[in-house]
């Protein structure tokens, strides 16, 4: 199978080359609109800053490439947020693949610290029953999460974390996929759902 | 609900874990990658690798070690020692680890703090201090291992690190490491009451009530030990288990 990640200004994007080869994926770290668009599945992973990030995918013209991806896509913590449309992290306007606004947290009392980060329970909304393939999202397990800002459970939510307030831990739509949590660093629930990303047909 | 992480540290020297242990028959207990990820597979939510060689030739075999141990690693892990600049910092995370712990540098130059979260981020900056309780009831910040005293306190300087961009406090009690007689639990409900970013306990675990009363008692966040879990003493899955039954959130 011939993954691609998307090559850009973010940080810890190895982590997730290497889960991937624990998987025995031998994934290609490119930004190269030719080797995204050809990728049997793209992964958008990354840390860091909305506003830097998307300067940088808009000089390089990966903001149109990743829009334009018609395989199985999977965004990962700030991908997942740059996969919204806004994010009040420097006021950045992002690629408006997800119809969502990014919001800060907003602790209420002392202990509920910002970032959050740490590993937390998702949950499967009420509502969502949908035929078509996702990723395998264990409801109730714990997955690692690191982040300050977070996009409010939508119509597009397949997971939802609750710290300060009911969040979306992932979101899909189409071919598009998302995680909030690291899955690379999710122990074995994270590997089966990075398997799951990579047994998606597509 | 947000867990409390239990965090077994492993000390590294010459790319070789070096306390003894008795630990899951392990036939490679010396080598960091295999007891990392035996620790991984008991439900240790974090590891911390500290390097504790001080030479040139032993700063790459820890590059070296930290490589391996992010491709065969399926959960966070913080390296620390000897991390004096933000060029040892890039090293380190180039090489994949999540998180650096700065202690000694930071205290003599505070600014490395800000320069390490204005380039990577908050979330990859822990500092680490060491403090110890002195005659008159105060904590005083220590540096080089322990071995020589500032003038900083340790509510002070803990909360200065955080404005300056530290993500995490990791402190340990002198006075309690070692002893095996508990978390020192009233400093650390002081610092959770100073401080908004996670702390984590280090110092003194000796039983799993310890653990129960860093968290319940000391609001820490995470709690970190090295030979309780090293000797087998407490097995993680075991103390995890106390863990939820005394009302506590674990993974």
């Amino acid at each position: 199978m011939n993954v691609a990640i998307v090559k850009y200004n973010a940080g810890n994007i190895y982590s997730v080359v290497n889960a991937l080869k624990r998987l025995g994926v031998d994934s290609l770290l490119t930004d190269s609109p030719e080797e995204l668009a050809s990728a049997d599945k793209v992964v958008f992973p990354g840390q860091g800053e909305a506003s830097q990030a998307m300067s940088y995918l808009r000089e390089h013209g990966l903001d149109q490439v990743i829009c334009s991806l018609r395989q199985p896509v999977l965004g990962i913590c700030i991908g997942m947020q740059l996969m919204c449309t806004h994010s009040e992290e420097g006021d950045t306007d992002c690629l408006g693949i997800f119809p969502a606004e990014v919001k800060r947290f907003q602790p209420r009392q002392h202990d509920e610290k910002v970032p959050h980060m740490g590993w937390n329970q998702i949950y499967m909304p009420a509502n969502r029953c949908s035929e078509e393939p996702a990723l395998m999202l264990p409801n109730g397990e714990f997955v690692y999460f690191v982040h300050s800002y977070y996009v409010p459970v939508c119509d597009f939510t397949s997971a939802i974390c609750d710290y300060i307030q009911p969040f979306s831990a992932a979101l899909h739509r189409d071919n598009f996929y998302a995680t909030q949590f690291h899955p690379e660093k999710s122990g074995s629930v994270g590997e089966r759902i990075l398997r799951s990303f990579l047994d998606l047909p597509g | 609900m947000l867990a409390k992480r239990i965090i077994p540290c492993l000390d590294v020297k010459d790319g070789q874990t070096v306390k003894g242990t008795n630990f899951v028959n392990l036939r490679h207990a010396g080598d960091p990658v295999a007891l990392g990820k035996a620790y991984s597979d008991q439900g240790a939510d974090e590891l911390v690798f500290l390097d504790i060689t001080a030479s040139v030739e032993g700063r790459r075999t820890f590059t070296e070690m930290v490589t391996r141990v992010a491709e065969q690693l399926n959960i966070p892990f913080t390296v620390g020692g000897g991390i004096s600049e933000l060029s040892d910092v890039d090293r380190l995370l180039g090489a994949g680890a999540d998180k650096v712990s700065v202690n000694s540098a930071a205290l003599r130059h505070p600014e490395l703090i800000d320069q390490i979260a204005g380039h990577f981020g908050s979330q990859v900056c822990v500092c680490a201090i060491d403090a110890h309780m002195e005659e008159d009831g105060s904590w005083r910040c220590y540096q080089n291992g322990g071995r020589v005293p500032t003038s900083r306190s340790l509510f002070e300087w803990a909360y200065e690190a955080q404005e300056r961009g530290a993500g995490e406090i990791l402190f340990t009690s002198m006075n309690h490491d070692g002893t095996k007689a508990g978390f020192a639990n009233e400093a650390l409900l002081k610092l959770a009451d100073k401080l908004s970013i996670p702390i984590i306990a280090s110092g003194g675990a000796g039983t799993q009530e310890h653990f129960r009363d860093a968290f319940a008692l000391g609001h820490a966040d995470a709690a970190l030990a090295a030979s309780v879990f090293h000797f087998g003493e407490i097995p993680i899955p075991k103390l995890k288990a106390y863990l939820k039954g005394e009302g506590i959130s674990v993974r």
